[in-house]
């Protein structure tokens, strides 16, 4: 399918038109309908309107807040002044990052070889491990977040980081695994091949060909698995109660912004807005990865 | 023993299999003892904690009480009506997002100048936490300083003056439209990709039949979308029968908006009730992967098709 569409390409390219070779026109919709204009505009301003509001909010403060302007009058920043004097904002980033930097790393080991193997080797009942493994992405946390508050109290792990690692791995690792086989399925096979034919056990190949050709696909599963642990709520709020612990999705939904005289809701908008700004960073830089590790396995199968 | 002794031998030989199936195993196994520790051992345990009532006064004391807890959770209205609630939002927000998805997709798969900015644009919902979506939502119907409520009272139409997570009916239709902002770009994304595979041959045999874009897209573009969208709605549907951080932010679970997991979780946090609050839990998981199973039933086949079609 793929040489047709090259065929096509190539011909729109040698063709008499006189647009720039630049960017090959596909089915004629260089203009669009004014109406497409008009869904193209509504879909941007949806994406967009929540987000500038919210920044709005965070930039007003005392009477402005309060009288709703679609433009602050007087933009302050207080309330990010509020933000970065509250010391379990900082602790909560502190918590965040220890927490999905272990939970994406301990995946990723574990998934790298599961992977390799549910992708390549012969093995028995593969389909089956597969769809267990893909059906534990969809167990409600509360399922595994209520007996591990239980247990955790026994054993005194819980309110901890290592007590919150542990369930996250539940979600984190299936996601890995998934992720990174149909990633493994796309290496060209006939390079663990040619290491076959250069003496190489199943092993070898893996670790010194496929491996470091699986370096971005690595790093997308990681990309995702780091949002999803980074994102993940209800887990978070069942196993801890204290700042010294608790992530940043606890932090922010529990924060009251310390000062008496203002609306907590202009902190709390600060605090969202700050916490924001780096994932937006990621998506900016990391675009092409996200959306090829979520559709993945989606339509490679 | 030379490469080229080592390639004839090589020919699927029964040893060279057999120690192909063991790494396999090995490289399988530690992944499934992690996740049986982490996924199959804490719900054993919910089960056995389901079964028993605990002293609340003191710690560590139990007595057996079978089913009790199922059987009183059952003829609970709280039970049924978080389940009702958790599938009224689940219908509600996955068949927005799969037609808002699904246009967005459209849109995407069109090649105009700024199309780009728009897929980018559309992604950012989709990479900010949930809370702090929750908590945007939350900014645009505050009663005062919402922009909802403010342009409503503007323009002097109805509904300024709502309180609009202090009601029931529309407390939840803002919890589905916060949802509904945060993962129409994941639909769209996966309906775009189902659609750049789409050959143009199909489109440009469907111009030469004298169809119109509207019947294309009825008669051709929908059904060959079809796994993609399925696989779309499989993915959101049992996402959204597990909300959580929405209703905990927007309302905490109050005026109608208590899913199946925030009763679990009130019952157990708040409460303080193991016994009772993880039969809950149980009664979640179990209700999440009926639907599970229901769907592969009925859509299992079309997605195993569409992927051995892809491959």
């Amino acid at each position: 399918m793929s040489t047709v569409l090259d065929e096509r390409r190539a011909a729109a390219q040698a063709g008499p038109r006189q647009r720039p070779a630049r960017k090959p026109l596909r089915r004629g919709e260089s203009r669009l309908h004014p109406v497409t204009w008009f869904f193209v505009l509504a879909v941007m301003a949806f994406s967009l309107v929540p987000f500038y509001w919210l920044i709005n909010t965070s930039l007003k403060a005392g009477e402005s807040l309060g009288a709703g302007e679609l433009f602050p009058s007087r933009p302050t920043l207080d309330n990010y002044l509020v933000v970065f004097r509250n010391p379990d904002f900082f602790l909560a980033l502190r918590n965040s990052v220890i927490i999905a930097v272990v939970t994406t790393a301990v995946a990723l080991v574990f998934a790298s070889f599961a992977a390799y193997a549910l992708a390549r080797l012969k093995m028995r009942r593969k389909a089956l491990l597969l769809t267990l493994i893909l059906s534990v992405t969809t167990f409600p946390a509360i399922a595994i977040a209520a007996p591990m508050f239980s247990i955790w109290r026994e054993i005194g792990l819980y309110d901890t980081l290592i007590g919150l690692i542990i369930p996250k791995l539940t979600f984190a690792l299936p996601l890995a695994i998934y992720t990174l086989t149909s990633f493994f399925r796309e290496i060209p096979r006939e390079l663990e091949e040619s290491a076959y034919i250069d003496g190489a056990s199943p092993f070898l190949a893996f670790r010194k060909v496929i491996l470091p050709l699986a370096v971005p696909g690595l790093a997308t599963t990681a990309i995702l698995v780091f949002i999803s642990v980074w994102n993940e709520f209800l887990l978070a709020v069942t196993l801890t109660t204290s700042p010294e612990s608790r992530p940043v999705p606890v932090a922010i939904a529990f924060f009251n912004g310390t000062s008496e005289y203002d609306q907590p809701i202009g902190a709390i908008s600060a605090a969202s807005v700050l916490i924001t700004i780096p994932l937006v960073i990621l998506v900016l830089v990391c675009q092409k990865r996200i959306v090829a590790g979520m559709t993945a396995g989606a339509v490679k199968g | 023993m030379t490469s080229t002794q080592k390639l004839a031998e090589r020919p699927r030989t029964f040893g060279y299999d057999r120690a192909e199936r063991r790494l396999a195993v090995r490289m399988v196994a530690p992944s499934l003892i992690l996740m049986f520790l982490v996924a199959a051992v804490p719900i054993g345990y919910a089960i056995w904690l389901s079964l028993h009532q605990y002293s609340v006064r003191q710690a560590g004391l139990s007595r057996f009480v079978g089913l009790d807890n199922y059987l009183d959770a059952l003829s609970s209205g709280a039970w049924w009506s978080a389940f009702g609630q958790t599938f009224t939002f689940a219908a509600a927000s996955v068949s927005l997002e799969l037609v808002l998805g699904t246009a967005m997709a459209l849109l995407l798969n069109m090649t105009f100048r700024g199309r780009g900015l728009l897929r980018t644009l559309v992604l950012l919902p989709y990479a900010i936490l949930t809370v702090v979506s929750a908590i945007t939502w939350q900014t645009m119907f505050e009663p005062t300083l919402g922009l909802v409520t403010t342009v409503l009272r503007g323009l002097g139409l109805p509904g300024g003056d709502i309180v609009w997570l202090g009601e029931s009916g529309y407390a939840m239709a803002v919890i589905v439209l916060a949802d509904v902002w945060k993962t129409a770009p994941f639909v769209a994304l996966l309906v775009l990709a189902g659609l750049q595979v789409i050959p143009d041959e199909v489109y440009e045999a469907a111009e030469l039949d004298g169809s119109t874009k509207w019947t294309t897209f009825i008669n051709i573009t929908l059904p060959l979308l079809k796994p993609a969208i399925v696989l779309a709605a499989i993915f959101r549907t049992m996402d959204a029968l597990r909300v959580f951080d929405l209703p905990f932010v927007l309302t905490r679970g109050a005026n109608g908006t208590e899913s199946m997991s925030m009763l679990a979780y009130t019952e157990l946090r708040e409460n303080r009730l193991v016994g009772e609050g993880s039969a809950l839990s149980i009664l979640t998981f179990l209700t999440v992967m009926a639907v599970s199973v229901i769907y592969i039933r009925f859509a299992g086949g079309n997605i195993r098709a569409a992927a051995q079609e892809k491959q």
